[in-house]
């Protein structure tokens, strides 16, 4: 018979280098007894002459090990060997089995363990230490297994920013804000006596309790007594289950009240109005509200009069629409301002907008280079467009580049087919033609004279046909987009 | 306001409005992406702890609160509708957000559930929960779970402001028919809910596509029973569509309850707890276990879900020539099917089958619900085919009522 001890608590190296001593030696777990009460050094074997090779366990088998290996169970080091030595001993996949009795014993255990380290994480309760200068948390919780180290990293994750302590019977964790350390174990008296918070937690937990649903069993099975001690809220529950049927009988017995007071009309009018009834209002709300891709100055909202008959529709604010927080001032606004007047429009009477009310950008060195607005990123502001079209109520709409055309649409069309006037789903009518960046854009000036002369003409046009065109909506919108 | 004092007066409207916010069932905490503390920020996401259980056996998650229970809605099954004689109560955003934040320190919670009666008019409404949820994610670098009640009738931006700063989403249908939303929420338009829901299931699955983040866990909805005449059919016909249509992430049940300050229209009785419990497990059903509400409805009778046997054995029952089912050979759907074996035994089983032939030992070693599942299924020295033809066999498998009702 070999007699093997292990220091009290998780011992995995002790556990691990008998282990492999023992499978070394060939020892069969009926050879062997157990114990951890640690009164020993380490364990009862004669030094290894040379250090024992490693076993070659499977990963998940590995882990289950070092799960299990922190149960309080006095057996848990014997069940755990009889399991390695089935798993070397041709049973390689026996963890795979979770019928077999053993497996079985330990998986309960395992879990045991998680439940511990789940429960340690749920209910132990931080008191801010009055002692303390600075803000500094201390806990003190009672764990059923040896947890400590398994269940501290939790709280490394979410509590960083602090300075805390975990007090515990079996060990203490401290944080200083950079290290993680483990310390001895503690008392009850170590931790602070009471929190300035804990009231208005008692009494939050007491209000979010509906009487009229107790079921104090299904309470316990989740939230066993065992860690009512520690809870500051706990002392609340006999007051609630002795009272709760009572508190519900009065409720049923109460008259139905008579509504009270008299319908605040005035007060539902003024909810029932529109919100936004201009575009300063609209504006207001647009600058208010944050980009769905962070890194813009701004919102850049449209510009132009609330009566214009012509609205005309861009991509995004660029670099320096950003900065100035108005549209179309950059290279391709001033391009845009150009041809306008060449075909007899004035830019003071047209409203100009963007599908996309924030600049979106990638930096490349020191400069903030433009980065095209996704289908989704159109889709969220197309709101605001909406909005813009329904107070304007405009003769035409004008969709320049693709992105306009698919805020408009919902489809992306190649601008080349969709060029000319168009019916727009939403019910306005309009007419569809190229950004004018993409004039900019092109590289051979012949080219970029013709494509300038063809966006003047198609400006010539808008302005034909806006001549004696009806306002607003022209159709009822579809259904669908 | 002081950081970390807590007076008497915000106690008492913590109260009131923790009182106010009792009545919405979801309160879960999970779903949101894998996010941990830098080291100036607060808090980190898991998965869905509950740090404490009320005596209802319900958990407490999040800080569930309404920013005011003053409101302008008439909702008659709603404490908090404007003709009910309760105590009233506003906080401040910042109120909101010291109280988030401390008790966050503490450890007593994932985070924020924030919900709001309707003050002033919907977007004025949405305005201040995002602007809690902006203060406590930019301002304050908290990281822990964010939960918004929607209000459908707000506009459509703001709903798109608020998936930017929330971890979930959610609007309550409340009532599973038009008819009866007309009835007893007056105010509430049924088209605004549908479309503001999916705007929410486009903007998520955009988001998605487009890696972005917008309300990340998804959203959900509460559905009340027993406030009108709608039967378990028509509330799982709209959770069934809910699923499809919206891609919900979770339907929640709430078991009509009495409240102080009742209306005349809602005459108050004790609140179906068990009829919840059996529509969760159908919805359960619905969602993991491959059934149909056809099925499903098969096991009860006249609309109505049996209260006496889960759904799942409610089916089998009217089933039998489908069953026994062999566990050393049938397909996983098929055991899926088997009542008392839920989806973790199935997977169990598949696994141990392939080294062991499984006998009802082993089988109990990988279920609880054995005692269910026995006349159903076949295994190594076990047939039940005697069983199976008893026409006692329902009784003998119905679970004596349970402390579920205490009326
Ligand atoms: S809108 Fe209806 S359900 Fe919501 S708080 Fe007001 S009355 Fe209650």
């Amino acid at each position: 018979m070999r007699r093997v001890v292990l220091n009290e608590g998780a011992d995995l190296e002790g556990f691990r280098t008998a282990a492999r001593r023992l499978v070394a030696e060939g020892v069969p777990p009926e050879e062997t007894v157990w114990s951890s009460d640690g009164a020993l050094p380490l364990f009862g074997l004669a030094p290894a002459a040379e250090p024992v090779s490693p076993l070659r366990l499977p990963r998940a088998a590995a882990e289950h090990i070092e799960t299990v290996v922190r149960h309080r169970d006095s057996e848990r080091f014997a069940l755990l060997y009889q399991f390695v030595w089935r798993v070397l001993h041709g049973e390689r996949r026996l963890l795979e089995v979770p019928s077999d009795p053993l497996v079985h014993r330990l998986e309960r255990m395992a879990r045991s363990v998680r439940r511990d380290i789940h429960k340690m994480h749920a209910f132990l309760r931080f008191r801010r230490d009055e002692e303390a200068t600075d803000e500094r948390f201390v806990a003190w919780f009672e764990p059923e297994h040896f947890i400590l180290e398994a269940a501290a990293p939790f709280f490394v994750e979410r509590f960083r920013a602090l300075r805390w302590a975990i007090l515990t019977p079996l060990g203490s964790a401290h944080w200083d804000g950079v290290a993680l350390t483990f310390g001895p174990a503690a008392d009850r008296s170590q931790a602070p006596g009471k929190d300035a918070w804990e009231d208005s937690w008692r009494g939050y937990y007491e209000s979010v309790f509906n009487p009229a649903r107790i079921n104090a069993r299904a309470m316990r099975a989740e939230m066993p007594k065992k860690y009512w001690r520690n809870l500051p809220e706990a002392t609340a529950i006999p007051h609630l289950v002795r009272t709760a049927r009572s508190r519900v009988t009065e409720m049923l017995e109460q008259e139905a009240t008579m509504p009270a007071k008299r319908k605040p009309e005035a007060a539902l009018d003024a909810m029932r109005a529109p919100a936004i009834t201009s575009l300063k209002q609209l504006n207001k709300l647009l600058m208010a509200s944050d980009p769905l891709v962070p890194g813009a100055t701004q919102a850049v909202p449209g510009e132009g009069p609330e009566d214009a008959e012509i609205v005309f529709v861009g991509e995004q604010p660029g670099d320096q629409e950003d900065r100035q927080g108005r549209p179309f001032v950059g290279p391709a606004g001033q391009l845009f301002d150009r041809a306008l007047a060449e075909a007899g429009l004035n830019r003071e009477e047209v409203y100009v907008t963007n599908a996309v009310k924030h600049f979106k950008f990638e930096m490349r060195g020191k400069r903030r280079i433009h980065q095209k607005p996704t289908a989704g990123e159109v889709k969220h502001y197309r709101w605001w467009l909406e909005k813009e079209l329904e107070l304007i109520k405009p003769k035409l709409v004008v969709a320049l580049g693709g992105t306009a055309v698919l805020a408009m649409t919902g489809k992306s069309i190649p601008i080349i087919r969709a060029r000319g006037f168009a019916r727009f789903p939403d019910g306005y009518d309009g007419y569809i033609t190229v950004h004018p960046s993409y004039l900019l854009r092109l590289p051979d000036e012949a080219a970029k004279a013709a494509a300038y002369r063809q966006f003047v003409s198609d400006l010539e046009a808008i302005r034909t046909i806006a001549a004696d065109h009806p306002r607003g909506r022209v159709r009822a919108p579809a259904a669908a987009e | 306001m002081n950081h970390e004092l807590m007076d008497e007066r915000l106690a008492r409207k913590l109260c009131i409005l923790a009182d106010a916010a009792k009545y919405d069932a979801s309160c879960a905490s999970s779903g949101a992406p894998k996010r941990a503390a830098d080291a100036q920020g607060l808090g980190s996401t898991a998965h869905g702890i509950c740090h404490a259980y009320t005596p209802d056996g319900r958990c407490v998650s999040l800080l569930k609160i309404l920013l005011t229970n003053y409101c302008l809605y008439d909702c008659a099954y709603c404490v908090n509708r404007r003709s009910s004689n309760v105590r009233r109560a506003r906080f401040s955003v910042e109120e909101v957000v010291e109280l988030t934040i401390a008790f966050y320190k503490r450890n007593y919670i994932e985070g924020l559930f924030l919900s709001s009666g309707i003050i002033r008019s919907p977007d004025h409404t949405m305005e201040q929960l995002i602007q809690v949820a902006r203060t406590l994610r930019r301002d304050r670098g908290f990281r822990g779970y964010i939960h918004l009640k929607t209000i459908p009738d707000a506009s459509p931006w703001l709903i798109e402001q608020a998936g930017l700063w929330a971890d979930r989403l959610s609007i309550n249908i409340e009532l599973s028919t038009e008819a009866s939303l007309r009835k007893l929420a007056p105010d509430k338009n049924s088209a605004a809910i549908d479309a503001a829901m999916s705007q929410i299931r486009d903007r998520i699955s955009e988001a998605k596509a487009e890696r972005r983040s917008f309300s990340p866990a998804g959203q959900s909805t509460q559905v009340i029973i027993g406030a009108d005449e709608a039967t378990d059919e028509a509330v799982l016909r709209r959770t069934g569509r809910l699923y499809d249509e919206f891609g919900l992430k979770r339907v929640y049940y709430s078991a009509f309850s009495p409240i102080p300050a009742a209306s005349a229209q809602l005459p108050l009785k004790a609140p179906p707890l068990t009829r919840e419990n059996r529509l969760y497990q159908a919805d359960w059903l619905l969602r993991f276990y491959g059934f149909s509400v056809d099925e499903i409805m098969a096991g009860g009778a006249d609309g109505m879900l049996d209260l006496e046997v889960d759904p799942k054995l409610a089916w089998a029952l009217k089933n039998r020539h489908r069953f026994p089912v062999d566990v050393n050979r049938a397909d996983r759907e098929m055991l899926l099917r088997v009542p008392g074996l839920g989806k973790r035994a199935v997977d169990k089983i598949i696994q141990a089958r392939r080294h062991r032939t499984l006998s009802l030992d082993d089988l109990a070693r990988l279920t609880t619900g054995l005692k269910r599942g026995r006349p159903f299924l076949v295994a190594a020295g076990h047939r039940p085919t005697r069983l199976l033809d008893r026409l006692d066999l329902r009784q003998s498998l119905v679970e004596p009522a349970r402390q579920l009702r205490l009326l």
